[in-house]
């Protein structure tokens, strides 16, 4: 079947299979940030954004994306790589492997909530699994990462 | 592995319909319990196109389009109004916000599975389902039903005074519940759903007035009320730990419900 979207702001059309998963097709365009890491939904390492909302590209087939915008890691660089060196300052990246479906999440948590507080990133973040750390590395590189971005906003004045 | 012949993008309600009559097609909503079993449909039969992810909220009901996702249900300023947060607890645990951004209403609903917190919560409301060929069925008679090839267009959620609370417990954070349970009152009755027996939420609805008066009462009734629903065993949890911790569970709601009358009570107003 033919199917026609955006892919971090290239538009594609291709012939897939109807029953090919969004993560499978993504990774065929050269998006090979995002990973497969369980079979059962639970891990998050798969996750993009369709029209901006974070999903499990494992479990979205790639027809259902007809005419959405998707965005992987490889479509917002810059913001990944400021969060990525807090990140990597505290420790919090460990063996990396889960970090852009990660790093997809944190982004979305940060333009989706407004001063969440320690539960509601725990909260937000529960569905992306870390088996090297504790979390706790992560949960400062977030808190610190939000804080410097609040720090930042007023002076430059502009949002994304 | 989820195997699919052909993907078809309905228009219509009716070519839906008509489409799942055939025992090898399925309806994909979320399609995330349908992805991680091993099955190979003939049809995949998308709802996607027909504007079915609505939440409205009129005076006396919100409906509830079948693939609004579960997301969009514990965000909704009315609903969790409406329920003092009770949808949000309800939902809150289930894998992750990703997931809950893909997993609908309706697949959660028609899918009557037996861990399901969402079930258990709005079976304590005065829900109806609102089916293609079946017209309005009260969720408490759906949940009976066997799983047939009507399409689920809706949920209906009439709105009343009510008061509700939704507590379940988990093994580990974003595990299926091995103890779920919403306790309600409305209409002069005491509406006590339990799920992740571990098979499909039951109700029981009691007059309001066999509410105990002391926390005493409230343990034993607790216990008491416990004890009327059937629990099983699977590799989560034994029928023994579920009926304990479901106990516990009803005596913390039903405090809960104690409170929220007496807070309301003391502000005077009803909702
Ligand atoms: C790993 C995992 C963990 C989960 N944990 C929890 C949990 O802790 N608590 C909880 O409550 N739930 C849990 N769920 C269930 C989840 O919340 C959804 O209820 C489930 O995924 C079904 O929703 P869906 O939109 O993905 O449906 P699908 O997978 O698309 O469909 C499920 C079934 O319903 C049928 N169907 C779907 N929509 C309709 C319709 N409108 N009319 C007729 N038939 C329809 C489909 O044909 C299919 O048979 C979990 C699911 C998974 C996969």
């Amino acid at each position: 079947m033919k199917i026609h979207l955006w892919l971090n702001e290239r538009e594609i059309t291709r012939e897939i299979d109807a029953d090919l998963p969004l993560l499978e097709f993504v990774r065929s365009e050269g998006c090979y940030s995002v990973k497969r890491g369980c079979e059962t939904s639970n891990c998050g390492l798969c996750t993009v954004w369709m029209d901006g909302r974070p999903v499990l590209s494992c479990s979205v087939l790639t027809a259902r994306a007809e005419g959405t915008h998707i965005t992987t890691l490889e479509g917002v660089r810059e913001r990944a790589e400021a969060f990525g060196a807090f990140l990597a300052k505290q420790g919090g990246e460990q063996c990396g492997f889960c970090n852009p479906g990660f790093i997809m999440n944190v982004l979305a948590m940060e333009d989706e909530l407004t001063n969440p507080s320690d539960e509601d990133i725990r909260e937000y973040l529960a569905g992306n699994l870390c088996r090297c750390s504790g979390y706790e590395s992560q949960m400062r590189a977030i808190k610190e990462y939000l804080r410097s971005r609040k720090d930042e906003l007023p002076l430059n004045g502009e949002t994304e | 592995m989820l195997r699919i012949n052909e993907y078809r993008r309905v228009e219509s309600l009716e070519e839906a319909y008509g489409l799942n009559q055939k025992k090898n097609n399925k309806i994909i909503a979320g399609g995330v319990w349908l992805k991680i079993g091993d099955r190979r449909l003939g049809t995949g039969i998308d709802l996607s196109g027909l504007s079915l992810d609505y939440i409205t909220e009129t005076d006396d009901v919100f409906m509830i389009g079948a693939m609004a996702v579960l997301r969009d249900i514990e965000t909704h300023p009315g609903l969790l109004a409406y329920t003092d947060g009770a949808v949000k607890e309800s939902i809150r645990h289930i894998v992750g916000v990703q997931f809950r951004n893909c997993a609908t209403i309706g697949g959660s609903i028609y899918g009557r599975f037996g861990f399901s917190d969402v079930l258990t919560l709005f079976l304590a409301m005065d829900a109806e389902v609102e089916l293609y060929e079946g017209g309005m069925v009260p969720l408490k008679e759906f949940v009976h039903m066997p799983y047939d090839n009507d399409i689920l267009v809706a949920l209906h959620v009439k709105k009343k005074p009510i008061h509700i609370v939704y507590k379940s417990q988990r093994n580990t954070a974003t595990d299926f519940p091995v103890a779920a349970c919403a306790v309600s009152e409305y209409d002069g009755k005491l509406h006590v759903s339990v799920g992740a027996r571990p098979a499909r939420a039951e109700l029981l609805e009691i007059a309001s007035d066999a509410m105990p008066g002391t926390e005493d009462g409230i343990r034993a009734f607790a216990e008491e009320l416990a004890g009327q629903f059937v629990f099983g065993s699977n590799r989560r949890a034994g029928a023994e730990y579920r009926r304990h911790v479901t106990g516990v569970l009803l005596a913390r709601a039903l405090r809960e419900l104690a409170g929220q009358k007496q807070h309301e009570r003391r502000n005077g107003e009803m909702k």
